[in-house]
């Protein structure tokens, strides 16, 4: 349930970010079977175009998983049961939570609420 | 809520909303003497022949959306042009009494953004009354900090109400409580604590009153697609629908749209920073891109003026254009 300092998110994307943005957003397939293989290795979700993509991502239990808003105005992202909420994620921002618990999670954009996500949490070990 | 602004203004020299109330009860106390002395004349504030009732004579400017710390085209310094709305106010022949901001003073509620509208929008002279928009409690404290800067003397999470000139003003929040996802398309709710204060805020009031109720999303469901629209504004609207004239000034939307409901009157509000395209025009709602030399036709202040006795107030949208 910690938020992850921004520098530690910059590096994760410079490490991993490219290959996690591509391997989340396969053209049109479910996002949600594209689990982040290794354990414990950041997953990216990209706020584009008023969408994340993947608007389902599954993960292993302890994964952070890093918000980078590509648009062009302020997103947020607010846990359903508001377990977690960003701030005000301008455009270029990156926002990190990481999911200790497994379980789904749905988020929206408190800003454009019809903007609409979900992290699927599985038992660390157990990928997808 | 009427030292909402003062702090932030500590040179301004024009009446503050306290000195007001007093003048016009003078005021109104003189009109009463007036005609009971059989010489139906109107004095001071009031300045017009018709003005027999208290509200007669109010004039008030609407802003909003204000954005500061937008940063991007179509308009890159929305601090210019929320300069620009401000310059006109402080041009109107017959200045207003008061300034309400219906929400969206950040772009990122951030407080350098708020520290940067409060000094442009003080240039104007004018007591402010804000409500938030949801940009202005997109903090990770979900409005904490728009709360503790503006919040005085409000209610709950910065609502609140005041009466000027025998109107009844109604600052409603309706930005925190978002239902998301597909099911209500987002639509915001003012919730169930605010409803019951509103009830009550009301219930002693003659169904006379000229009403004002701001709030920054619409009071009526404007494009459900995008979540422009307001739950349970209909339960807000039902302790609202006995009075003669009811006007609802929203904000939100970036530009005006109106709709006449029995003796309601919904009005949203053009920004002063940059347009928003019209509802389901555009993939999405974000930023409407303008060519430059166009921007200023749809940036604008709006001015609500009872300029007779009793009933609605007069509107006039006025664009930052010379």
């Amino acid at each position: 349930m910690c938020k992850t300092p921004l520098r530690h998110v910059r590096l994760a994307l410079a490490a991993v970010g490219i290959c996690g943005l591509s391997a989340a957003m396969p053209g049109g397939a479910p996002a949600g079977e594209h689990a982040v293989k290794a354990a414990l290795a950041p997953a990216t979700v990209a706020i584009d175009a008023h969408a994340f993509a993947p608007a389902t991502l599954t993960i292993t239990a302890g994964t952070t998983v890093t918000w980078k808003n590509g648009d062009d105005t302020v997103h947020s992202i607010v846990a359903d049961n508001k377990s977690f909420r960003s701030g005000a994620l301008d455009t270029a921002d990156s926002w990190s939570h990481t999911f200790a618990t497994p379980g789904e999670y749905g988020y929206f954009c408190s800003l454009h609420p019809y903007m609409t996500g979900r992290i699927i949490v599985t038992p660390a070990g157990k990928p997808s | 809520m009427a030292d909402r602004d003062e702090a932030k203004q500590p040179g301004r020299t024009g009446i503050d909303r306290r000195g007001l109330l007093k003048c016009m009860s003078w005021s109104g106390t003189g009109v009463v003497w007036a005609l009971s002395g059989g010489v139906p004349r109107t004095l001071g504030l009031l300045g017009s022949a018709e003005a027999a009732t208290p509200q007669s004579g109010l004039v008030f400017v609407q802003i909003s959306d204000s954005h500061i710390g937008f940063h991007a085209p179509p308009n890159p310094n929305p601090a210019a042009t929320l300069g620009e709305a401000i310059a006109k106010i402080k041009a109107m022949p017959a200045q207003p009494a008061f300034l309400v901001h219906t929400g969206d003073i950040s772009h990122t509620s951030k407080p350098e953004q708020w520290d940067t509208a409060l000094q442009v929008i003080k240039g104007a002279n004018k007591q402010v009354f804000f409500i938030p928009g949801e940009h202005d409690v997109a903090d990770s404290d979900n409005g904490k900090a728009y709360l503790e800067r503006f919040g005085k003397g409000s209610q709950g999470k910065g609502w609140y109400s005041f009466d000027q000139n025998g109107v009844h003003f109604i600052g409603l929040l309706n930005v925190f409580n978002f239902e998301p996802g597909f099911k209500s398309a987002g639509l915001a709710e003012i919730g169930n604590d605010q409803l019951e204060w509103l009830e009550k805020d009301v219930a002693h009031l003659s169904a006379s009153t000229p009403v004002v109720v701001m709030a920054h999303l619409p009071l009526w469901t404007i494009y459900r697609e995008w979540g422009w629209g307001t739950s349970d504004a209909g339960r807000a609207l039902g302790y609202l629908k006995r009075f003669g004239s009811v006007t609802v000034l929203n904000g939100h939307i970036h530009q005006i749209i109106q709709k006449v409901e029995g003796n309601v009157t919904f009005h949203t509000a053009a920004s002063t920073a940059f347009p928003q395209p019209a509802p389901g025009s555009a993939p999405h709602p974000g930023p409407m891109q303008v060519p430059a030399g166009d921007l200023h036709k749809y940036l604008g202040i709006r001015t609500l003026n009872w300029v007779r006795s009793g009933g609605a107030p007069a509107l006039t949208d006025s664009p930052l254009v010379a």
